[in-house]
């Protein structure tokens, strides 16, 4: 049996959950120094996600990316490599499932799976090549990524405008209804909710990526060129190859996050003027999640529950939904400090220890 | 005259969760005295100077200082009360300047503005002083290591310590820096400092200390005049047991050639050849010890011979193969050895378990991966059977590497790297930093390579190791091998010499040619 209450004492269970509710409690804060009532902003934020099935089919929708982008970069992480590029990543997901889905015409179950690969190799050859930079020419991939993220926006618009835009629209064609992943019936289930198979890939992906990690000789490698990359070469692991495979696997993993928002959510890719920000969540889901695929999943429900659960906030209690930006940012800055949590835990417990001993 | 105690540790008692690491210990250091504190790694000695520099709060126990008691509870207070620690890992800043380094935390100002001018002044006062010559302009990043350590020195005087703590001073430092270190010691004590001295190594002990308090498991076993012993004494009570450091080398006529080099040329950081143009032979039976001054070319060399770095020209041959230039993983399967000079950057990844290290090497083998997934049960049995036949002391083989013991940790190294069978073993700097008790067994284990008919290249900066170990014994000199000896015809003096003395004679042949 698992000994629920030491896990739950371990550091690193123990930090991220104190980290959530300190993040709750400062929201709560902010809330009351504007003025509103906290306790009526929660249960309406609860609510609009719990409320209706609509609600909460809608909050899964929003919690599969933050799933695949949290992936991303938690996997990259674990190889010792920081991707800030999931966003652009992510983005070059979006337009190679939409040219797939736009061009292309073939029966479901060969264009739906192209549209996706599609997708996840774009992104994947995106991520791969901020690695290769790396493991090249050592150039920081930090750098090289955000830079990408950039390149990824305006590559994208510019592909959507010269081969895929409906005349008179400011987005592409509506992809053929064969490269849809949409799931009728589960949507119906959920009042017309936009669910679609993605949440199921995103699970799947965790799994794959836990067992990728931890149990091939691959994945072996990939950590103990994260943790050690002087190590690795010395027992005759490729390092440079090592890089560009991780930065190439964690593309995929964003690329789905795109391709399934093309293909489950909206059906079609618009010019955006900037790109919709999942990558960067992924960052802060990783973070919290403790770069675990447990974790990440984890902790994609709460940021996809948070964000969509803000908007019942500003209707029901009239609270301004940016609030929920706060909460999250602090969140983040809680788990980032693990040594204000620790030094809180620490009061705590010697606060207890003084009781016990009067 | 009855001498003064400065530093009085009575009854100090420290536990940490499911462990007691200082138990009872009393200790004190008189007024004028080099006191070395002598123990096995883990023994308790570096808890037990955090202690008193303020790291760590004892459970029981008190300290006096200069005869008052003291309630040390951070570093300050100890810089307050005139206690100066220096580290084995030094706290140095790389791109500032000595003087800068020295002064950071207690400047002296004029107006709002740091009085550099008075800073170098003082810090060249204090250097003559204690015979330090240290250049305060310097900066960290271009000066040797001894000197860093001169800086560390520096800063508890100029912070007005006198009751000085080294940790494990000499383990950084060449045989030069080491007799330089131990003359700046007693200029210390003439000067009326007292000296607190954390080591493993006895013979500074013989040369330096004038009262050894030797700690085990956290228990102090003994206090004695350094007079009134004698080495292997003191390793008896530091290791609980007699230890022989006599090696029992069967003898052997040398076999077939195992390693062959020929002409190797290697580049070294700054793209000059470190290595330049070495040839020797290794064959079976034998080893074959490389001497030398730190910086020579011995890790360049090394790193040649292992794939870690890229040979200019030259030739390097396995067992007849041709290996200049492989990947290291090939080199490896053509039957070599390596336990790393740095068994932190290389040796190990201190973050996985020791299971997993144990299969670093062969992870991608079977039996641990089958159907392409690693199959751990394969993994734990041999991880098991290694820790069992090596004496590698660790609570399981799931702990983190990291919180092995420097001498488990490379007996764990050696294990996986002996247990493939390599025809070839180049132990680098195999026994930095560990105790008498490793270092016993892990000569035994190199010695054994060698009596089972295997090559065995040896690299190191201890000419004691280098002479109760070798066969041969090559002498390197800024990357070429300047002379070869037995260690029956030569003697630790006479091969210090060679490796520095060489120098002089080349200058001297150059003089003469110019």
């Amino acid at each position: 049996m698992i000994d629920w209450k030491r896990w739950f004492i371990k550091d690193n269970a123990a930090i991220p959950l104190l980290a959530i509710l300190s993040g709750l409690l400062f929201g709560a804060f902010v809330m009351l120094l504007g003025g509103f009532n906290p306790i009526d902003a929660y249960s309406h934020l609860f609510r609009n996600v719990f409320g209706s099935p609509y609600d909460f089919g809608e909050t899964i929708r929003q919690v599969t990316p933050l799933i695949f982008t949290g992936l991303s970069v938690a996997f990259a992480f674990r190889a010792g490599l920081f991707n800030i590029g999931a966003e652009g990543q992510f983005v070059m997901g979006m337009t190679g499932a939409s040219i797939v889905g736009v061009l292309l015409e073939a029966p479901w179950y060969i264009h739906a799976p192209l549209a996706l690969a599609g997708g996840a190799l774009l992104a994947g050859l995106w991520g791969g090549l901020a690695g290769f930079l790396k493991a090249r020419w050592g150039i920081n991939e930090v750098i090289t990524t955000i830079m990408l993220n950039w390149m990824a926006l305006y590559l994208s618009n510019y592909i959507v405008r010269a081969f895929l835009l409906e005349p008179k629209q400011q987005r592409t064609y509506l992809i053929h209804d064969s490269a849809k992943t949409s799931m009728a019936w589960l949507s119906e289930l959920f009042g017309s909710a936009r669910v679609h198979w993605g949440i199921f890939f995103a699970l799947l992906a965790a799994v794959l990526c836990y067992a990728f990690l931890w149990k091939t000789g691959q994945g072996l490698e990939l950590r103990a060129v994260g943790h050690n990359p002087h190590a690795a070469q010395y027992a005759g692991m490729n390092v440079k190859r090592n890089v560009t495979k991780a930065m190439f696997i964690g593309g995929v993993f964003a690329g789905l996050g795109g391709a399934f928002e093309i293909l489950g959510v909206f059906h079609y890719q618009v010019i955006a003027s900037a790109s919709p920000g999942l990558g960067f969540d992924g960052i802060a889901v990783a973070l919290l999640g403790g770069n675990h695929p447990l974790g990440v999943v984890l902790a994609a429900l709460l940021f996809g529950s948070l964000s969509y659960g803000s908007a019942g906030m500003s209707f029901g209690a009239d609270v301004p939904p940016e609030i929920i930006r706060i909460i999250i940012g602090s969140v983040i800055f809680f788990v980032a400090s693990p040594g204000i949590i620790r030094w809180a835990m620490g009061l705590f417990a010697r606060n207890r220890k003084r009781k016990e001993v009067a | 005259m009855q001498q003064t105690k400065v530093v009085d540790m009575r009854g100090i008692t420290k536990r940490f969760p499911g462990i007691t690491v200082n138990d009872g210990i009393d200790l004190s250091l008189l007024q004028g005295e080099v006191h070395a504190i002598l123990g096995e790694n883990g023994a308790g000695k570096s808890t037990l100077m955090n202690i008193l520099f303020g790291l760590y709060q004892p459970d029981e126990g008190e300290i006096r200082i200069h005869g008052k008691p003291a309630l040390i509870d951070n570093p300050n207070t100890a810089i307050r009360l005139g206690i100066g620690m220096v580290h084995q890992h030094f706290k140095l800043v790389q791109p500032f300047t000595v003087a800068e380094n020295i002064i950071l935390g207690s400047e002296p100002r004029r107006g709002f503005s740091i009085s550099y001018r008075e800073a170098v002044r003082r810090v060249e006062d204090l250097s003559r002083q204690y015979g330090l010559n240290v250049d305060p302009n310097a900066r960290i990043e271009e000066i040797s290591v001894g000197m860093q350590q001169r800086v560390e020195i520096l800063k508890t005087l100029y912070r007005g310590a006198d009751i000085l703590v080294f940790d494990e001073p000499t383990a950084v430092l060449t045989p030069d820096e080491i007799e330089e270190l131990l003359d700046i010691m007693r200029s210390l004590v003439r000067q009326g400092k007292s000296i607190l001295l954390i080591t493993h190594k006895l013979k500074e002990i013989m040369e330096i200390a004038d009262r050894v308090t030797v700690i085990r498991r956290g228990k102090v076993i003994g206090n004695v005049a350094k007079a009134e012993t004698n080495p292997s004494q003191l390793a008896e009570m530091m290791v609980g047991r007699s230890v022989s450091m006599a090696i029992d080398k069967k003898p052997i006529e040398p076999g077939k050639p195992v390693l062959q080099v020929e002409r190797l040329v290697v580049k070294g950081r700054e793209g000059a050849p470190a290595v330049n143009g070495i040839s020797f032979t290794v064959r079976e039976g034998e080893v074959v010890g490389i001497a030398g001054v730190d910086g020579n070319g011995q890790s360049e060399l090394i790193q040649a011979l292992t794939g870690l770095r890229k040979a200019e020209s030259g030739e390097v041959r396995l067992m007849g193969a041709d290996i200049t230039n492989a990947a290291p993983r090939a080199i490896s399967e053509t039957g070599m050895g390596h336990i790393p000079e740095d068994r932190h950057k290389h040796g190990l990844v201190l973050d996985f378990s020791l299971r997993e290290n144990m299969a670093l090497r062969t992870y991608d083998k079977k039996p641990f991966k089958r159907y392409g997934l690693l199959d751990y049960a394969a993994i734990d049995k041999h991880a098991q059977e290694l820790v069992e036949q090596f004496d590698v002391r660790c609570p399981d083989i799931y702990t983190q590497a990291r919180a092995l013991s420097g001498g488990n940790q490379q007996k764990a190294i050696i294990a996986r790297e002996i247990e493939k069978g390599p025809e070839l073993l180049i132990a680098a700097q195999p026994t930095r930093g560990l105790d008498v008790g490793a270092i016993e067994y892990i000569h035994r284990r190199i010695v054994e390579q060698r009596n089972k008919g295997k090559g065995v290249l040896l690299v190191s900066y201890e000419l004691d190791e280098i002479l109760s170990l070798s066969d041969r014994v090559l002498i390197i000199f800024d990357g070429q091998i300047i002379g070869e000896t037995r260690p029956e015809e030569t003697n630790d003096r006479e091969l210090g010499l060679r490796m520095a003395g060489s120098r002089l004679d080349k200058d001297a042949e150059r003089s003469h040619a110019g």
